[in-house]
């Protein structure tokens, strides 16, 4: 790394409606650097991303880079079109890809001119492979980007950033849907491409990476920069602080003797559109006051197992038995009244309805319950007193519980899903991916209900990429592998990927 | 003379063929604005403006092919008004859609009474021949069916390809398909989305206007008052038929062609029996049909309705 600044942000500040996202913060990037910006959910980092890449228009302050010809310019702001031709490159938290298109379309989008007759699409594809070989992100080309998993589609998102010669790389959590080996992977390669002159920004909430692979580390806090070190002199409890402004506690799992079967597989089978959505002869027990935690790389079956246990998809053959009935007409509403909680994968897709208050949104999965509402009439100042009461208790921080729902960020709208989840009390609670893009603060509290849910006696079925996160909180360890199951033996993270590889002996 | 022998006549397959075409131009018009996301309910009255505009300006002198510039020119323009609207004031698809189609209607009608305020029937031009091959016409079957209809029809049916080639193979098709599914992912590549949405609503105008320009120039040499009669309308049917596809568009067409053909023979073969308004109707009743078996595997753009604003995500 050499020290030559290549970006400087100067004083930008951006504030929507009442609320203010970014306050004066003004932040250098060198040649060659890794800068890790971290920061609870909400604290700015993705408006303050957004504004260098012209997404958002700041309402003061600027941006200077250096051009070509190595002197330094004000960048003009509010154009993604000049930040790209400036050599800013992005991968959005949220993706950015059409679907109806195959990644490789998707990855062009842009970087041809529109008014020719003719693609050179060999010369692309050329390209692309190139770069996967580089990088050591693969994800298939020809498919339209609908079919592909969220880490598959993660993936094309970076890709189509390298694909434009970029030479400050900036990530939105883009290890969050990646595995552990896979996110290494990354940083390595990313680590090899700053060798060669690119700069990385990169958001995360995983301090293990951020520690591993960054050279300097800017902390934000309610929207303004509270610090910044490098990352040689930190360490996890010291950028902890700097990001909550106080210590956070580890949580701690007590044993507890399991209960009797609350869910229960038999030979179930399911067949999706393809390979990766399909299970076969799946069998499965999850007791009563134990967590169950389903390890594996996503795209592996997780999405068709969730989609059982939560009731979106029928099995095609097999029995499962919620509490020791057996369920035979397997829809949506018919679990939520065995009692089964269903925590969603996209949490911004399948857990809200972004454009129904954050009230509305609480009450969602209890219309019938005569506590809000009688003879089909809603009770409003029931269910607002207690939507005040919940966003309180679970610490969903917001514009209010008369906003839309989609206003919140990421974090906020898994704590308004758990509060809808957890204040049911459900028997059986699945968690499929339920910390994905969460900072360390939101993370913990869904750690902590969970630990809760299960000293009440629950069941929990917790699927995960994030290997950490099934280690501290699972009772039993389950590999998801190519559509199968298998029991893991083992705790040590060593041997779990291999098995989650499909390399097992 | 049955069913079967109306089905293997050469009259008929030219009538049916000559029918679709206004739905051709209509279909692919419709298609390619919702492609970008954007429905336009323009369409019927931008069909009265083609018809008219183009008409008008082959009774003022202009040629053939100068009235169908400006019928496209015409479509173009009130596409334009629904794109202000619609895509950068993101105000509702329906509303300005139906908007446009009776304002489009409405100034069309005022400016033929106000430029012929004293004709009762209506002037006639000299409209498109036949395209008349030598050799080929003779062709027995495909010789009257394909080789006597005119430029238009055959303008037609070259879109079809033209549509499919630009919205699969070239980068502005790519962009057009992206942008009616996640405008996100045009804004974020510095594309703009306002321009690709803009643009494609005024080009897929100007083709529907051409669907009008037939009505006049090709199947009649006159513009009547009520003579698009519910063709746009069908074509936003149709488009939903063809899954958003050009080829499958053209078969929708040649379909409803087909039908409307057919409900004409059969009125004069068991007319006594049945009342000609069940015939009259037949086409609309089948596409329903077609459509309600069609559209439950249609694949629906996905930011179709949706507006999208800068700076908002």
């Amino acid at each position: 790394m050499n020290s030559q600044k290549i970006l400087a942000l100067n004083g930008l500040s951006k504030t929507f409606g009442s609320v203010i996202a970014n306050h004066n913060v003004s932040l250098d990037l060198y040649r060659g650097e890794v800068l890790a910006l971290l920061g609870e959910n909400g604290a700015g980092k993705t408006t303050l991303m957004n504004m260098i890449f012209g997404h958002y228009m700041p309402d003061s302050g600027s941006v200077d880079i250096e051009d070509t010809s190595g002197a330094f310019v004000p960048l003009s702001l509010g154009h993604p079109q000049a930040a790209i031709a400036a050599g800013i490159g992005m991968v959005h938290q949220h993706f950015t890809l059409a679907e109806n298109l195959d990644a490789l379309d998707n990855i062009m989008l842009g970087a041809e001119r529109l008014n020719r007759l003719r693609r050179n699409k060999a010369a692309a594809r050329g390209k692309v492979k190139d770069i996967m070989k580089e990088s050591g992100l693969s994800a298939p080309l020809t498919v339209p980007v609908g079919q592909l998993t969220v880490g598959e589609r993660q993936r094309v998102e970076i890709l189509k950033a390298l694909y434009r010669d970029v030479k400050i790389l900036v990530l939105d959590e883009p290890t969050a849907v990646l595995t552990p080996q896979e996110a290494d992977t990354l940083f390595g390669n990313i680590g090899k491409m700053t060798k060669n002159g690119l700069s990385v920004i990169f958001i995360s909430h995983k301090l293990r990476e951020v520690l591993a692979f960054s050279h300097r580390i800017a902390v934000l806090r309610h929207g303004a920069k509270v610090g910044e070190i490098a990352t040689s002199q930190a360490d996890e409890r010291k950028i902890a602080r700097m990001m909550v402004g106080s210590e956070t506690e580890e949580h701690t799992r007590k044993l507890m003797p399991p209960g009797k079967p609350i869910l229960c597989f038999e030979k179930v089978s399911v067949s999706g559109r393809s390979r990766r959505e399909s299970l076969e002869c799946i069998d499965l027990a999850v007791n009563e006051c134990e967590i169950l935690g389903i390890a594996g790389v996503s795209g592996n079956g997780q999405t068709a197992l969730a989609g059982l246990i939560s009731g979106m998809l029928r099995p095609n053959t097999g029995n499962i038995f919620v509490d020791g009935v057996a369920v035979k007409d397997v829809r949506p509403s018919v679990m939520v009244d065995a009692g089964v909680g269903r925590i969603p994968e996209d949490r911004h897709r399948d857990g809200i309805v972004g454009t129904m208050s954050v009230a509305e949104n609480m009450i969602i999965e209890c219309l019938d319950d005569q506590a809000v509402q009688r003879r089909g009439l809603l009770k409003w100042d029931t269910i607002q007193a207690q939507a005040e009461k919940m966003t309180v208790k679970y610490d969903v921080r917001g514009p209010g519980i008369e906003a839309p729902a989609q206003l919140l960020s990421g974090g906020n709208i898994q704590k308004l899903i758990l509060a809808r989840v957890f204040e049911a009390k459900p028997k059986l609670i699945l968690a499929n991916q339920p910390t994905r893009g969460l900072d360390m603060g939101a993370a913990a509290d869904v750690a902590k209900r969970l630990l809760e849910a299960r000293a009440r006696g629950a069941g929990v079925v917790l699927i995960s990429e994030d290997l950490d996160e099934i280690l501290s909180l699972s009772d039993r360890i389950m590999v998801m592998n190519d559509g199968e199951l298998t029991l893991a033996k083992t705790r040590d993270r060593a041997e779990l990927g291999l098995l989650m590889a499909g390399d097992a002996e | 003379m049955d069913i079967l022998q109306i089905l293997l006549s050469e009259s008929f397959w030219a009538a049916s063929l000559r029918i679709a075409t206004p739905l051709i131009f209509g279909v692919l018009g419709a298609l390619i604005c919702e492609k970008s996301g954007v429905l336009n309910l323009g369409i019927e009255g931008i069909f009265v403006a083609g018809a008219m505009t183009g008409w008008l300006a082959v009774w003022l002198g202009a040629g053939l092919w100068g009235g169908v510039l400006v019928a496209a020119l015409a479509g173009g323009f009130f596409g334009l008004i629904h794109a202000v609207l619609t895509v950068p004031l993101g105000l509702s698809q329906h509303v300005s859609g139906l908007g446009v189609t009776l304002f489009a209607t409405s100034v069309s009608y005022f400016s033929y009474r106000t430029a012929l305020p004293t004709v009762t029937s209506p002037p006639r031009i000299e409209p498109f021949r036949p395209l008349d091959m030598p050799f080929l016409s003779d062709l027995p079957f495909f010789g009257p069916v394909l080789f006597q209809q005119t430029a238009l029809t055959w303008l037609a049916l070259f879109m079809v390809g033209l549509v499919w080639y630009v919205l699969n193979r070239t980068a502005l098709g790519i962009a057009i398909k992206a942008v009616g599914d996640n405008p996100n992912s045009i804004d974020a590549q510095g594309l703009s989305v306002y321009a690709l949405r803009t643009g494609a609503v005024v080009a897929g105008s100007a083709l529907m206007a051409l669907g009008g320009a037939f009505l006049t120039m090709s199947a009649f040499d006159a513009f009547f008052f009520g003579m698009v009669n519910g063709r746009g309308w069908v074509c936003i049917a149709l488009v939903i038929f063809a899954s958003w596809r050009p080829g499958k568009a053209l078969l929708g067409a040649l379909l409803f062609g087909a039908f409307d053909a057919l409900q004409v023979r059969l009125q004069t073969e068991v007319g006594a029996l049945v009342p000609s308004q069940v015939f009259l109707a037949a086409p609309y009743v089948l596409s329903i049909f077609a459509l309600v078996i069609a559209a439950r595997s249609a694949d629906y753009p996905r930011a179709l309705l949706t507006p999208w604003f800068k700076g908002q995500r």
